[in-house]
């Protein structure tokens, strides 16, 4: 923010960064190898719906598009307890590109449709052969990512999000503010 | 190209411009005010001065300083935890991510009057503030508007404008307290360079110059206070995309407040410049308007529909 905002009591909503969740795929296989996680095939995009005709019509479509998609994706809409949506898609566990991409297209449809500042976080989840589960989140204000761990009940296994942290450091830009790790719990797609 | 649905009230913020132009136009015209009377009389009165800026100054700086203290420690509240308040902390969260802003300190007031307010000298030291009152009555939809009008009063950075914009008033105030108490305007101890005649206009003149910049003063801070207002519910709006939680949050709020004793009112009105709705008895009268740090609410629920109706297009 600006001194003139400041003055002036204006704050701009914040546009999503995009272009960065590409490079999952590339971490997936990173985590693959490193730490045999494995994606579920599960992907998801969480954003606050916001009142009004526009926006409605805008998701409906979004809808439309997931599920008449060449490979047909599985899409489920669900709303979690804060009031956010989450759009969740299912495609077979091998085929990353395809989420992303199918992610991205949700993510640009509410962009062009003028509804960008609306969307909170992607999620993506992974998991190892003990069961484990883990998901990388992508803020879409911040344009980095950070793995979220969850264990039974509302705890999460912070060695776990740290170690994945090292290993796919290199490949994704990853949130550096760790108060900006937020719990998703009951996220679905987890 | 990428449309927004966004757009900004051009309206309001040259309002607020040119509040805050006429609140420095004020305090330039009071030094000069102060510079010339004292220059006319040649009374050395600089030391006067001089101290109440130091202890209008100090008094500000402090205040801002430890707005998240002695705001804390006046309303009772606690900090929570994530534990402890899952839900709040939760909602909060989500909120940063959605304003890309860092995560301020969370706390909870144990008192029945529904309210929150949000302080802090920066992001960094900020704590948003709710009343348990306000958490039973309101739904989770309605408590993320309130939080979310909460957190734009933080982005806005409302506690340092509001604080600056008040040192004017502060130091008007204090010249007009020691113009009245303190003998230093005669000039007979000033070692006989002006008749005796002189002191009683020159303290007469000083006070009352202080007094109208004071009353001024007043009045702007209180107008630029009700537009930081509105600029919140509107960012705080947009934030979530739902205007008419807030607005819903708005009305269940106000109802309830007019519903509170008075002794409750009494104590609390100090605290009123940080709330999110003031706790006065609704007065509709024009002139209580005037004076009122939050604009009425038909106003606040007028703004807020039109953010409605923009969104649906």
């Amino acid at each position: 923010m600006g001194f003139l905002d400041t003055l002036l009591g204006r704050t701009k909503p914040v546009p999503p960064k995009l272009d960065a969740l590409f490079s999952l795929p590339t971490a997936a296989i990173t985590l693959q190898a490193a730490m045999e996680f494995t994606p579920t095939g599960t992907g998801s995009v969480c954003f606050r719906a916001a009142e009004g005709r526009a926006f409605h019509d805008i998701e409906a479509e979004v809808r439309e598009l997931l599920s008449m998609g060449t490979d047909a994706a599985q899409v489920e809409v669900t709303r979690d307890s804060y009031g956010f949506t989450w759009l969740v898609c299912r495609h077979s566990s091998d085929d990353m590109e395809a989420l992303v991409t199918d992610l991205h297209a949700v993510n640009t449809s509410l962009q062009d449709g003028g509804f960008g500042p609306q969307l909170l976080c992607t999620l993506v989840g992974f998991t190892d052969p003990r069961g484990r589960k883990l998901g990388i989140v992508y803020l879409y204000k911040r344009g980095t990512f950070y793995p979220f761990a969850p264990t039974t009940g509302e705890h999460r296994d912070n060695a776990l999000e740290l170690e994945v942290r090292g290993n796919i450091g290199s490949d994704l830009p990853i949130e550096p503010d760790l108060s900006r790790w937020f719990p998703v719990w009951g996220a679905p797609g987890l | 190209m990428v449309r927004t649905r966004y757009a900004p009230d051009r309206g309001l913020q040259a309002r607020m411009g040119l509040t805050l132009f006429l609140l420095g136009l004020v305090f330039v015209a009071f030094v000069i005010a102060l510079v010339f009377i004292l220059a006319a009389f040649k009374v050395g009165a600089g030391a006067i001065i001089f101290f109440a800026v130091l202890l209008g100054g100090g008094l500000a700086f402090g205040s801002l300083f430890w707005s998240d203290k002695i705001a804390l420690r006046a309303s009772g509240a606690q900090e929570v935890t994530p534990e402890q308040a899952p839900k709040l902390h939760g909602i909060i969260d989500r909120l940063c991510a959605l304003a890309d802003m860092p995560k301020p300190r969370v706390a909870i007031a144990q008192a029945d009057m529904p309210n929150a307010f949000a302080t802090g000298r920066n992001s960094q030291n900020a704590v948003v503030c709710v009343t348990t009152g306000l958490l039973r009555r309101l739904d989770d939809n309605e408590l993320e508007g309130v939080l979310a009008h909460e957190m734009s009063h933080v982005a806005h950075k409302d506690v340092v404008v509001m604080t600056i914009a008040s040192f004017l008033g502060i130091v008007a105030g204090l010249l007009v307290r020691f113009a009245f108490y303190s003998e230093l305007f005669g000039g007979d101890r000033r070692g006989g360079n002006n008749n005796n005649g002189g002191a009683l206009p020159v303290f007469l003149i000083v006070l009352a110059v202080s007094a109208v910049v004071y009353a001024i003063s007043f009045l702007l801070i209180r107008l630029l206070s009700r537009y930081r207002e509105l600029a919140a519910d509107r960012a705080g709006a947009l934030l979530t995309g739902q205007p008419s939680a807030l607005a819903s949050a708005l009305t269940k709020v106000s109802g309830a407040m007019s519903a509170i004793p008075t002794k409750d009112l009494r104590e609390a009105q100090a605290l009123n410049a940080f709330y999110f709705t003031p706790a006065l008895k609704p007065d509709t009268t024009s002139l209580s308007t005037i004076f009122s740090t939050h604009p009425s609410l038909e106003r606040r629920l007028q703004q807020l529909s039109e953010i409605s109706a923009q969104l649906g297009r």
